[in-house]
């Protein structure tokens, strides 16, 4: 006769677990890692009914929805990680239309082979951020790949949220005239990244900004409801972001160099690898194209929150059929500040 | 950040704008050529050339080692990640490339970079320092770990110490492609040539920062010798360029024709010769190298030496060159000798641009048509 | 010519290794190309050697002559357009 109790199920092991296929195959493996991972986490009614859908009360207004994938390697780096990553990316882009993030969807492809304990990390952290936020994941996906065939995890976010009234925010409303603010030090995130990477092998203290800036935009649109753009500067920096902004509004800008907020240990990273900060990727940090007469009223806000404690005003719009982002250098001359070319690299010469 | 701000003011630059403009006589030109692609590159990131008067005009030279770098030895690095990735050989076990990120984009023939036939399958590595390619050698044994060396005599002696590192570890799995090119013998080259129809007339030169810290300020006294040109050697920060400038300025305008030193914080006349012995055990000169722009020239390059040739890959790959010529449109040969500024080549901006560079120049973020498609073009387009 | 950067030297560690800082970064680079370096001494850094000591009082010459020329040029009253 067994001796084992009835109902027993042996619980996932997360010390020495890992990922196979199983998991990923819609059987009881896959059930189990959902259950004991997934919904313990997250835990929330929606995630508990246990449906591959979630049904959702809106309050009114037009709906924005955003979605990101998340890819970063090394998955943990100073500062974050890529769970915590998923949630903030996602969670900005709704805010960055201006408006209140409600709900996040998370799907996740995992590499077969990959360790439990890494994987319950992650997702603690996603659990933790969410929550800080606010904002619920309401529903999700497993899928694992082939050993070989993936880079330990690849996250996919999607988030929705409402628009206040009298809120437009778009990329293509920069005006001759505008202002063009930041909200604080640029190239944390990157030089984070790259600071953990072998190859490039020095130590820092510095650490990703990755951070969830819906409650800020939020204090930004009371004082100012009539934001022209607002715009999170991720992969390819500032630079590239101010690009984008000018290509889909016809305009061209001028920043100020001296005026740019870098923490001395990014520019120390940066001049030792070559590369510039204006590419360098941020993940807690804003760009805010304004009128003219809204600028101070949004920085004295910007800075008297935790997010955005060394906004400055960087520059300006102005009417330019070629769309150029100039600057003018700390040393007088002026030079544009171009679109990236391929990867950012660092580079001997 | 020490030695680095201090030679960026924007304060002092206008007290030195100011001086140049004072010193230069507006009854005549000044072309002045620099040499080193880390000064390209710092004049169109600092926006010097709008500080200077306009009858200074700075001319980019070829001190870029991937710029002048041939396509035909892109292609044996290319040639060498992907064959033997695919196991064509038998018994060869499949190389890891180690290559600086400068090269990884430079466009080869076929279409190919190192980047490309990473896409394809070839393990290129991007290193830092010589020492990873090192590394990368002790931590696959069972791997054929060949470094992609490019430079000038900056980068020559890191090269160095990592072949006689292999040596002393005994290494079996590691080699070097060699591509170290001289500076001297580029500079000779440009002075050289033949006046082209329509070409400046090259007044003096900025020397180079860094590959001075290493051979010392004596290589260049030939030139101020022989062909009477000045040459004032500057350090990497802007506020060094000027200084030069202005001490070009000063030699030109009396007769002068003499190397001086603005580098004195890292340059002597004599150089860092531990540094130069360590390149002297291990290489030796080629008779002959080819240098995308400027031809064959002789004594130009160096290769390793036999009693090194254990680390040599070309011996041991068997690497045969063959030349490709340019793209016919290029014209980044004319760009390096000064010849042509990149304004005046026919696909400049257009079907060459950094996104997708048909020759050198536009790869290299220092190269000529890079540094001025990045930060200058907006000022064709404006005039 | 390429890539090179003035650090201060941390940490002389085994063999030619040493701990260098800029700006507050720290990185581990070759001693092998130079000679008589001790902490506190600034090097020129090049993919991951250092190159030649930094002669601090030439640097001071020099940021000097930089300031005595440009305090020439406004004695004169030349003013560029900046």
């Amino acid at each position: 006769m067994s001796t084992t109790r009835t109902g027993y199920i042996r619980p996932l092991d997360f010390k020495h677990g890992r990922v196979d296929m199983s998991h990923g195959s819609g059987g009881r493996a896959m059930a189990q890692l959902i259950e004991e991972l997934f919904l313990a986490a997250f835990d929330n009614a929606w995630l508990a009914a246990q449906n591959d859908s979630a049904c959702l009360a809106l309050p009114a207004g037009r709906m924005v929805m955003a979605t990101d994938s998340h890819v970063v390697s090394p998955l943990f780096f100073p500062g974050g990680d890529i769970g915590c990553l998923s949630v903030h990316g996602t969670v900005n882009d709704v805010a960055m239309a201006g408006a209140r993030p409600l709900y996040l969807s998370a799907s996740f492809i995992l590499e077969e082979g990959f360790p439990l304990q890494e994987l319950k990390r992650i997702v603690d952290s996603m659990a933790g951020a969410a929550r800080a936020a606010g904002v619920p994941i309401v529903t999700g996906d497993t899928k694992v790949v082939e050993r070989g065939k993936g880079d330990g995890v690849f996250i996919t976010t999607t988030g929705i949220g409402v628009v206040p009234e009298g809120v437009n925010i778009s990329g293509d409303r920069a005006r001759p005239g505008d202002r063009i603010l930041v909200s604080g030090m640029l190239g944390d995130h990157g030089v984070a990244v790259m600071a953990q990477r072998e190859n490039l092998g020095f130590a820092t203290s510095i650490q990703s900004d990755t951070a969830a800036l819906h409650g800020l935009v939020a204090a930004m649109i009371e004082v100012a409801p009539d934001i022209h753009v607002l715009r999170d500067p991720t992969r390819g920096g500032l630079a590239t972001t101010l690009n984008e902004i000018a290509r889909q509004s016809g305009a061209g800008m001028m920043i100020e160099e001296a005026k740019l907020p870098v923490r001395e240990e990014v520019a120390a990273a940066c001049e030792l690898l070559g590369l510039d900060p204006l590419y360098v990727a941020n993940e807690g940090k804003l760009v805010c194209i304004c009128a003219a007469e809204d600028a101070d009223r949004l920085l004295q806000v910007m800075r008297a929150h935790p997010l955005g404690g060394h906004a400055a005003l960087i520059g300006s719009v102005h009417a330019d059929p070629h769309h150029f982002v100039q600057m003018k250098t700390g040393f007088g001359g002026t030079r544009i500040v171009d679109w990236l070319t391929g990867e950012q690299l660092p580079r001997i010469c | 950040m020490k030695y680095i701000d201090e030679f960026r003011d924007g304060g002092v630059a206008s007290g030195l704008a100011g001086a140049i403009s004072r010193l230069a006589d507006p009854a005549r030109g000044y072309n002045i050529m620099e040499f080193c692609g880390g000064h390209t590159h710092a004049i169109a990131r600092y926006g010097i050339a709008d500080l200077l008067p306009p009858n200074i005009r700075l001319v980019h030279g070829p001190g870029c080692p991937v710029c002048v770098l041939p396509i035909g030895r892109i292609d044996s690095a290319i040639g060498l990640a992907l064959d033997l990735q695919r196991g064509a050989v038998a018994q060869r076990p499949s190389v890891i490339l180690a290559t600086y990120a400068d090269c990884l984009r430079v466009p080869a023939a076929a279409g190919l970079s190192l980047q490309k036939a990473k896409a394809r399958g070839a393990d290129v590595r991007m290193i830092y320092s010589s020492s990873d390619a090192l590394k990368l050698a002790q931590e696959n044994p069972q791997r054929q770990v060949v470094f992609f060396a490019i430079g000038f005599e900056t980068t020559t002696p890191p090269t160095a110490v990592a072949i006689l590192e292999a040596q002393r570890l005994g290494l079996s799995n590691f080699s070097v492609f060699c591509n170290h090119v001289l500076t001297p013998p580029a500079i000779a080259a440009i002075l050289d040539a033949p006046a082209a129809s329509g070409a400046v007339q090259l007044d003096g030169f900025i020397g180079p920062a860094h590959v001075s810290t290493v051979i010392g300020s004596r290589p260049y006294e030939p030139f101020a010798d022989r062909y009477r040109k000045p040459v004032v050697i500057a350090g990497f920060e802007p506020l060094d360029v000027m200084q030069a400038i202005l001490m070009l300025v000063r030699q030109l305008n009396q007769g002068r024709a003499e190397v001086e030193n603005e580098f004195t914080r890292a340059v002597t006349r004599e150089g860092n010769l531990k540094a130069q012995a360590l390149v002297a055990e291990v290489f030796e000169l080629r008779e002959r190298f080819e240098w995308r722009g400027l031809g064959v020239l002789p004594h130009s390059a160096l290769r390793i030496k036999p009693s090194y040739a254990a680390f040599d890959a070309e011996r041991r790959f068997g690497i045969a060159y063959k030349s490709v010529p340019d793209h016919k449109a290029c014209e980044c040969g004319a760009i390096l000798r000064g010849v042509k500024r990149p304004q005046e080549c026919k696909v400049f901006g257009s079907v060459c641009t950094p996104e997708n560079p048909i020759g050198s120049c536009m790869v290299s973020a220092e190269g000529a048509c890079a540094a001025h498609y990045t930060y200058g073009r907006f000022k064709d387009l404006a005039a | 010519m390429c890539l090179a950067i003035p650090v201060r030297v941390v940490e002389l560690l085994v063999g030619d290794a040493a701990l260098v800082d800029v700006g507050g970064v720290r990185k581990q680079i070759s001693l092998a190309l130079v000679e008589d370096i001790a902490v506190g001494d600034y090097v020129i850094l090049h993919v991951g050697y250092a190159l030649q000591k930094l002669d601090a009082e030439e640097a001071e010459k020099t940021l000097a002559l930089f300031a005595e020329m440009g305090a020439d040029a406004i004695n004169a009253g030349e003013h560029p357009s900046a």
